[in-house]
């Protein structure tokens, strides 16, 4: 969080709801009086590739992206994804990743590996990494789709503005828009924050 | 309801460019909006949809959105078509005279430059278009500049007569940032059209005498943009270098530069020269930064200022910051090393059809018969060309399929003799420029077997409707066109028109076949909607028994992106060759239950399971 902005990367595959989690914490930062800029390349995204979402915010931000090597926080909601943003992280910056695996079809036809271990190889890089399978919480608690909101959860003691402002947000949206989601997708966040200590 | 829709003025809202440009067109009392759909541009009209004082529309293609635009200009209302940079080059044709006879409501093209080339066939600079057509360029940064832009641009084409063009990029279509309102709608009533043939029928005789008006009007808009606080001057304290810089590049420019002087151009075409050279004459050196051609750069070199500009940075591709610094610094005398940083090894992951995408059973069709040329076109389906399909030999353009197959079918040489000639093409690319190429095949008497999958959507863009679907843009229903009829209007026999379930491959393969060796041009319709569409039925998903898997990989073979390997294994046969045998596992989460894989599984172990039966929990009373 040099130079007063907060730079947070988000990235996984098309249809793993990356950009609405950016757009949570983008609203989360405008809540909170930040100059907020949130970019991602979408268009193809549904169809199963790679989709990494900036959300930038401070007392005043001109570009949108993030440049290599200035990310505060990366949120991989897949681990390979995670590994190959790395090179985006500040050296001082936290990795929070879901340790679910997704073999694209270049994969399973055999041109290329899927990496063996990439949590250990983001570990390796000497930044801080939290990994956990955010999946199996969310199956624990009842619903797959809750995997969005864990990983908020798990980044929200990370961020320059308390957890539960994060929360309440989150929560708000459900009760404005899916009221019988709201207890569901609290309970989320904190198992999800619980995780993001780990 | 979106919140926007009914925000009043002095309210705050995160908003994407395309979402401001909607707002805007709503409170400059914009009558009627066109588009075709078309990355990054597709949202604009689905956010005006959202507002019910306009009348909105998915017209066929780019060329016909603007002459609706066009007509209502004529009608006095104030009108805007958007589209993508592709899409200009199909409305051209209409633009460039419409710019001669000029406009009576205030008429604005929005055009969105896929800079970075994320989601199209090639990376252009559509501001050649102003130069082209004699229409003035204004040029937003970001979504708070596209809201006044837009509003702006409106109240300059009716002032000037000209159509304006408002020039976006992907990095302001889709980022989202702050945007304060700062007024509601204003009704603007048609005026009603004026018949006054000299003015609007562009014969030789009449057009002739608009050219030097048009010529004026350039002058005239010279002199505007110098005056234009949307050419604004940023001071800085570091004088040895002051950037010219339009569009999102200026955001780039501040980030990497802060101290700089810089002057942004937001209406930059006709470039303000005078402003230019008074601000030249306040920098040590002069850099221009614009994405993606030196156009700004050439004209200001050519009015005798000293400039540099390309000469340090890329001619393609976003200028952000990373690209900026290790470009610039070396001119202040500071070489920038770029940082270092462990290059990571991760395989690509191109996108790829989706689970049950009714693309899927011709793909796998034509990738197991062999002599075809396979023409193809833009939609999901140029996805063919990737793995494990690779049934794809060319894609070009909107519509070039079917031409293009037909020129391959007449230029063939010896090594394509006993090849076969395939043209595929979606429902609505077939509608936005197909359509022509049918016809011109089977009027010179070509052979090609033309396969159109229709989805019934515009499925790469996000599900749009068209006329094909049945529903129009605000999801109401439409005509909808009968494509086998349509295919044997323009001249094709009905005995050579197929209609095929994508999903019963035997009879998709058997087809294919059949109709390929036809010596005459065939139609083969498929009928199954876009699985990621409401159209779409899901099912109950299936599964791999996994003892009863032989490895033999023919349901890997057809690129469901539900079907995972599990795991590979290497045997040797009795004549001694080694083989690698591929066993197969099912996600169920992904798969949808279109059951297409089950029939390429001669073990027959692709199953569905039977649903869990629902146990009802009795609650004792009390």
């Amino acid at each position: 969080m040099a130079d007063g902005i907060t730079n947070i990367l988000v990235v996984g595959i098309g249809g793993q709801g990356i950009m609405t989690a950016a757009e949570m914490l983008a609203r989360t930062a405008l809540s909170r009086g930040y100059d907020v800029k949130k970019t991602e390349v979408a268009g193809m995204a549904q169809r199963g590739g790679v989709v990494s979402s900036h959300v930038r915010f401070g007392a005043k931000v001109y570009s949108p992206q993030i440049d290599p090597g200035e990310a505060d926080l990366l949120i991989g909601f897949e681990a390979a994804e995670a590994l190959r943003w790395l090179p985006w992280l500040r050296p001082t910056g936290v990795a929070m990743v879901n340790t679910l695996r997704i073999a694209p079809p270049v994969v399973s036809v055999g041109l290329y590996d899927y990496p063996t271990d990439p949590i250990a190889e983001l570990a390796a890089a000497g930044i801080q990494v939290h990994a956990f399978d955010a999946g199996a919480i969310a199956n624990e608690l009842g619903n797959p789709k809750l995997v969005n909101t864990i990983m908020l959860g798990a980044i929200s003691d990370y961020l320059p503005f308390p957890a539960d402002v994060l929360k309440e947000c989150i929560v708000e949206g459900f009760r404005a828009y899916k009221p019988k989601l709201t207890a569901i997708n609290a309970r989320a966040f904190d198992a999800g924050r619980q995780a993001g200590h780990l | 309801m979106n919140a926007v829709v009914h925000a009043k003025a002095a309210s705050r809202h995160l908003l994407s460019g395309n979402e401001a440009v909607a707002r805007a067109a709503w409170e400059a009392g914009v009558r009627v909006a066109a588009a075709y759909p078309g990355t990054p541009a597709t949202e604009i009209l689905e956010y005006i949809a959202l507002y019910p004082d306009i009348y909105s529309e998915w017209s066929v293609n780019e060329k016909v959105a603007v002459e609706v635009a066009i007509g209502a200009s004529l009608a006095g209302s104030r009108a805007l078509a958007a589209m993508k940079h592709v899409g200009m080059n199909v409305a051209s044709d209409a633009f460039m005279t419409q710019s001669l006879a000029g406009v009576v409501g205030g008429l604005v093209i929005v055009v969105a430059d896929d800079v970075g080339l994320s989601s199209s066939q090639n990376e252009q600079d559509s501001r050649y278009w102003g130069r082209f057509g004699h229409l003035p360029i204004l040029e937003p940064a970001d979504s708070q500049e596209t809201y006044a832009m837009v509003k702006q641009a409106f109240d300059l084409s009716e002032k000037y007569e000209a159509p304006v063009i408002v020039r976006m990029t992907t990095r302001v279509c889709h980022v989202k940032a702050m945007v304060e309102f700062t007024g509601e709608r204003i009704e603007r009533p048609a005026a009603g059209f004026q018949k006054n043939p000299q003015r609007w029928v562009m014969t030789p005789a009449n057009a002739k005498p608009r050219l030097p008006l048009m010529h004026e009007r350039d002058r005239t808009l010279r002199t505007v943009a110098e005056a234009s606080d949307l050419n604004e001057t940023f001071t800085g304290s570091d004088r040895r270098i002051g950037f010219i810089t339009s569009g999102p590049a200026f955001m780039h420019v501040r980030e990497a530069f802060p101290n700089a002087p810089v002057l942004k151009l937001g209406f930059s075409c006709p470039a303000p020269l005078d402003k230019i050279r008074a601000f030249a004459s306040t920098v040590d050196t002069l850099v221009v930064v614009e994405e993606t051609e030196p156009l700004l750069e050439t004209e200001i070199r050519a009015s005798g200022v000293a400039v540099q500009g390309k000469n340090l940075l890329p001619r393609f591709g976003e200028l952000a910051p990373n690209v900026l610094r290790p470009a610039i610094k070396p001119l202040l005398g500071e070489p920038y090393a770029v940082p270092r940083r462990t290059p990571v090894d991760v395989f690509p992951r191109p996108p790829t059809m989706c689970a049950s995408c009714p693309h899927l059973g011709p793909y796998f069709a034509l990738s197991h018969i062999r002599n075809l040329n396979i023409i193809g076109d833009i939609g999901c389906y140029t996805l063919g060309a990737g793995h494990p399909w690779n049934a794809l030999d060319t894609c070009i353009c909107m519509g070039a399929s079917l031409s293009m197959a037909h020129g391959m079918d007449k230029g063939r040489g010896a090594s394509d003799e006993k090849k076969h000639i395939v043209a595929v093409i979606g429902d609505s690319t077939f509608l936005h420029m197909g359509m022509q190429g049918l016809l011109n095949m089977i009027y010179n008497r070509g052979n090609v077997t033309v396969l159109l999958l229709d989805n019934r959507s515009v499925g790469m863009t996000g599900g749009q409707e068209n006329p094909g679907t049945g529903e129009d843009l605000h999801g109401l229903p439409a005509p909808r066109v009968d494509f086998a009829k349509l295919a044997e209007a323009l001249g094709v026999r009905p005995e050579r028109i197929r209609m095929v379930d994508p999903y019963e491959l035997p009879t998709m393969v058997k087809l294919v076949r059949e109709e390929t060796k036809m010596e005459e041009p065939s139609v083969i319709i498929t009928n199954r909607p876009c699985s990621l569409t409401d159209r779409f039925e899901h099912f109950r998903p299936y599964a791999v028994i996994d003892d009863q898997c032989t490895g033999c990989g023919n349901c890997i073979d057809l690129g469901c992106p539900a079907i995972f390997v599990s795991r590979r294994e290497t045997v040797t046969a009795k004549s001694g060759k080694s083989k690698e045998l591929v066993f197969a596992h099912i996600d169920a989460n992904a798969c949808t239950g279109c059951h297409m894989c089950v029939e390429t599984c001669a073990p027959e172990a692709i199953v569905q399971p039977p649903a869990p039966s629902r146990v009802i929990r009795i609650q004792p009373h009390g």
